[in-house]
């Protein structure tokens, strides 16, 4: 009964969403500010449905419900509770719906927030949501229904959940990185919604920035979170595979960074603008393509879902009418967009612009990475793969520019800087930067890897800059303190945002050159030196999970002076319903770096195979993703964008806005 | 991330290889150097079986007969390109995680930098057209430019920012 | 810049954006898994394995190059072997096919000889590969997988998965007929219309 509850509000999510995407706008049509206004509870019951049906399936799990087939698919009686609701999203129909979730979410907290719009932009925007859920909403219901019943054949007990999703990581990573995923279709609504109305400016370009950079935060976490699990959980030591699956994040998050910083552009400046739009459409389109490569079986990927070629195809259907629709949309309406600002090669908006340019170029290497082995069989020129090791290459390029430009932007005027001005500081930065990216593995490490400093340089460059432009801003205050802290959330989200991508740089280059990974045959009693570290087999012991047989190693581990390092106790799961083998890696952490140890095979002997890995500086990976995100939450919350002062100024600025259209 | 269904996969494949129960193997090395050498390499070679997985990561079979040939290879003092120009010839450029450079792959190795250098041009010569658009404006048109530019500055930078930048 | 050129401009994303749609839509109908061989075109590489009846006779690459021949990859712990077997049985019976068998890693010699002497045998020549030497040089990355091969020992073409009547006329049947009328020998009639 729950079930068809469920599915029945989802029905009815679906019929709000249909309602959404055209009454507003025949208001706009007509003038008719009541049908405009009727967007808001449109969107409210859009919400309030899918909510009702994900609760419904929330339920279906938490009971037990083996009737419904993704329940029984994905479930079973010994699981713990809390992987029994997490549950929910570990297969293609629940994961579909924690994203309908999201996605309605996303509207609804616009339509709360979209008072401070003028009626007619928010009648829009929330109509373009209301027509992505059409096409989502229709996807669920005629292809992955997740409250089918097995009826009559009820099973006694379900299949279980793949072990490797019952991890405290899958519990937040899916929800973030659909909050990002989708998040970006705000962005995308406001793009659509001014080039309906043809009016792209500043304003627009302020409503809709902290909603991208919201956006982009749960994205970076939700990426980073899932870099984190698939370290630890898969055992295999790596922290990013550059695998299709994880190329589909990674794309809009290089184009929502990339138009983070162009709506900056726009906002300040009022221009850029059909750029601007270009990215927003760009990124929400890059999460479609993500959602459409994971879910139609098009590319070969260890996380892709069951493929099915109906799904697949109303997938590409949707894309389709989303993506050149907005395209089409975009290129009559963007190329009457004209913009008067002047600026010089060396300023600001160059500076943006080229890190723009970096970061398009870095999306086009991760596209054609995933895409053209797809396109070469197709073509039939045969199958090739694309990897690590060329990723690794083009990134490592790309990452020099992109660096550069990251430390000279923020010294940078608006329109135009006369190098002179910044000589010194930055002289004095890249000193700074050389002698100290060569310095510090020549003091800590026994080698210096070229790779190694070149990555120490780049980072300190952009830490050393970012102090630079911090001191310039106090140079002529008296109180150099206060001074710092009233540089405004936006400034400061800047700040940390670009330590954070140093922090990330240093943690890259530290543990691509620096870590260990050894295979060792080790039993109880055994050590194994390396590195400093002495590591002590002490004990293996079985134990009873709820739903898993456990053998756990127990490591001491001391320095080679004998002084106490830690204990690591790393497992070797069976899971006995999925008859499933699964590694529980070992840690021991300090901010420098990893231990981490990963049981292999039991040997004839009663021996494992032990694989040990150290890892310098790989904490920092995920240190400065954090980093990044907090800068993003400082500049969203920025006292600009905050009600009562965004209410004068949109005022002000329609008023503006008015006048110039008059003259014009 | 989720790095689910790779199990699920393995079983669904109609031509299954090889045995249920993997054969514990453990790989001894004389030299750091040549376990270091091993794990890069099975670290690039991928499984041809497998769902995009590294022969260093893939519990199949036919990996682990991969992992033994590069190890005996390792162990035999080859280098690396002979060992991977040996499954190459066997499993195609397929094999190898970094594609050849060739005519066909000419968009994969040259097309981010087209995009790159596109990207610059456009930068370049917007600055210049943009530089010679001005001339053409009028002084009513440049005073009013100015002024909606001096409105919008007063949000651009915080205030802080803003004075500071005037002062300098 | 006049407006239609600047139209153009901005229509360049759309038009990107549907050459990535045509090939995607494309993908939807192909195998990702599916591998082409990279021994396509090359000779038979050099192999020297023992008989799975008769263990001290050792076969080598003499036994390619005189005539097309099939090479397949079977073991009994293939399901899709056992599915396969049926139709390698007809290929022999009722057209004579030449096909080698080779028996890739499995459980044991006898097991392998047990399901010959069950399911009757196809096999002209039978190998035993029991590391795999063999099939690691031809590429093998499954069982079932055929291999035609020409007179002169060449490679001409590599199926994956099993062999059936359909199969062996769209894809596999007419390589190899094309083969044997190549080295002068005759086509059953029931075949001729696979070469043209």
């Amino acid at each position: 009964m729950i079930g068809e509850l469920g599915h029945f509000a989802l029905a009815l999510a679906f019929a709000f969403s249909a309602l959404l995407a055209f009454i507003p706008l025949i208001g706009v049509a007509r003038g008719h500010g009541g049908q405009m206004a009727l967007a808001r509870p449109l969107t409210y019951g859009m919400f309030i449905f899918t909510l009702i049906s994900f609760i419904a399936l929330v339920w279906g799990f938490l009971a037990n419900d083996f009737s419904i087939a993704y329940v029984a698919n994905n479930s079973n009686t010994a699981l713990p509770a809390i992987y029994r609701f997490t549950a929910v999203w570990g297969s293609h129909e629940g994961s579909f719906l924690l994203w309908m979730l999201v996605q309605a979410s996303w509207a609804a907290a616009l339509a709360l927030f979209s008072n401070r719009l003028p009626l007619v932009f928010a009648a829009r925007v929330l109509a373009v949501m209301g027509m992505i859920g059409v096409g989502f909403y229709l996807f669920m219901l005629l292809t992955s229904n997740p409250f089918e019943r097995t009826i009559p054949l009820i099973p006694v007990d379900g299949r279980d959940l793949n072990p490797l999703l019952q991890d405290p990581g899958m519990i937040i990573h899916p929800p973030l990185l659909y909050m990002g995923y989708v998040g970006f279709s705000v962005a995308f609504a406001f793009a659509i919604a001014a080039l309906l109305g043809g009016r792209l400016d500043s304003a627009w370009a302020r409503w809709s920035r902290p909603w991208t950079i919201a956006a982009w935060v749960f994205l970076t976490l939700g990426i980073m979170v899932g870099s984190w699990w698939a370290y630890y959980e898969l055992g295999w030591g790596g922290w990013w595979f550059w695998d299709p699956v994880e190329n589909a994040s990674f794309m809009p998050w290089l184009a929502g960074t990339a138009l983070m910083h162009s709506l900056a552009v726009t906002e300040k400046r009022g221009t850029f603008k059909s750029w601007t739009v270009l990215l927003a459409i760009a990124a929400f389109s890059l999460s479609l393509l993500g959602t459409f490569l994971v879910r139609s079986g098009v590319l070969v990927s260890v996380h892709a879902f069951a493929a099915d070629p109906t799904r697949g195809m109303f997938l590409l259907g949707f894309l389709g009418v989303v993506i050149a629709g907005s395209l089409l949309l975009y290129a009559i309406r963007a190329a009457k967009v004209q913009s008067h600002s002047r600026y010089d090669l060396f300023s600001r908006e160059v500076l943006l612009l080229g890190n723009n340019v970096v970061l398009v170029t870095a999306t086009v290497v991760v596209m054609i990475g995933t895409l053209l082995p797809l396109f070469f069989q197709q073509l039939g020129l045969g199958n090739i793969s694309i990897g690590e090791p060329f990723f690794d290459e083009m990134f490592m390029w790309l990452t020099i520019p992109f660096a550069i430009i990251l430390g000279l932007g923020p010294l940078t005027r608006w329109r135009r800087q006369g190098f002179s001005e910044i000589r010194n500081s930055l002289g004095l930065a890249l000193l700074l930067a050389v002698v100290l990216g060569f310095a510090l593995p020549w003091i800590f490490a026994d080698v210096v890897h070229g790779l190694a400093a070149l990555g120490l340089i780049l980072a300190l460059w952009v830490v050393f800059t970012t102090v630079a432009e911090l001191r310039m801003r106090v140079a002529s205050r008296e109180h150099k303190l206060p001074a710092l802290v009233k540089l405004g959330r936006s400034h400061w989200g800047m700040v940390l945002g670009h330590l954070g991508f140093a922090v990330m740089v240093i943690g890259i280059a530290m543990v691509q050159n620096y870590e260990v990974e050894r295979t060792v045959r080790m039993g109880p009693g055994d050590t194994f030196e390396e590195r400093g570290y002495v590591f002590s087999f002490e004990e293996m012991y079985e134990w009873q999970g709820p739903n898993f047989i456990s053998d756990t190693a127990t490591f001491r581990v001391t320095r080679t002076d004998g002084s106490r390092v830690g204990i690591i106790k790393s497992e070797k799961r069976f899971y006995t319903v999925t008859r499933q083998m699964q590694t529980q890696t070992g840690l021991q952490v300090n901010p420098f770096r990893d231990l981490y140890i990963a049981l292999g095979e039991e040997l004839e002997d009663g021996s494992w195979a032990v694989r040990i890995h150290i890892k310098p500086f790989v904490r920092w990976i995920w240190g400065g993703s954090i980093l990044m995100a907090i800068g993003g939450i400082f500049s969203m919350t920025d006292k600009r964008y905050r009600l009562r002062r965004r209410l004068r100024d949109e005022r002000k600025r329609e008023h503006d806005a008015a006048e110039q259209e008059a003259k014009a | 991330m989720m790095k689910q269904l790779l199990l699920v996969m393995t079983l669904a494949f109609t031509f299954a290889i090889g045995h249920a129960a993997a054969s514990a193997e453990f790989y001894e090395f004389e030299t750091a150097e040549q376990e270091r050498r091993f794990n890069q390499l099975a670290g690039e070679l991928r499984c041809p079986k497998c769902q995009n997985q590294t022969i260093a990561d893939s519990d199949a079979p036919l990996a682990q007969d991969m992992r033994q040939r590069v190890y005996e290879m390792v162990m035999a003092g080859e280098s690396n390109q002979e060992i991977i120009e040996f499954m190459k010839v066997r499993y195609g450029d397929f094999v190898h995680y970094r594609p050849p450079v060739n005519r066909s792959t000419l968009i994969l190795w040259l097309g981010p930098l087209l995009a790159f250098v596109i990207g610059i041009v456009v930068i370049v010569l917007n600055v210049r057209l943009r530089r010679h658009d001005d001339s053409e404006l009028t002084p009513e048109e440049e005073a009013r430019m100015r002024q909606v530019l001096a409105n919008s500055d007063i949000d651009t930078n915080t205030d802080e920012e803003n004075k500071e930048e005037h002062k300098q | 810049m006049n407006p239609k050129l600047k139209l153009a401009f901005f229509l360049m994303p759309l038009i990107l954006f549907l050459l990535v749609a045509v090939f995607l839509f494309k993908g939807l109908f192909s195998d990702p898994t599916r591998l082409d061989s990279a021994l396509v075109g090359r000779e038979v590489p050099q192999f020297e394995l023992p008989d799975l009846y008769q263990p001290d006779v050792i076969h080598d690459n003499r036994i390619i190059g005189q005539r097309p021949l099939l090479i397949n990859v079977w073991a009994t712990w293939c399901p899709t072997c056992y599915a396969e077997h049926t139709f390698l049985n007809q290929l022999l019976a009722e057209e004579q096919v030449y096909i080698i068998g080779l028996n890739y890693k499995d459980d044991s010699r006898g097991a392998a000889v047990r399901w010959l002497q069950n399911l009757g045998d196809p096999y002209a020549i039978n190998l035993f590969d029991a590391t795999g030497l063999l099939a690691l040089d031809l590429g093998v990355y499954g069982a079932p997988e055929t291999y035609v091969v020409d007179q002169h020992g060449v490679i001409l073409y590599r199926h994956v998965g099993d062999l059936n009547e359909r199969v062996w006329r769209r894809e596999v049947g007419p390589i190899y007929y094309r083969a044997m009328r190549d080295a002068g020998l005759p086509i059953p009639e029931h075949r001729q219309e696979l070469v043209l």
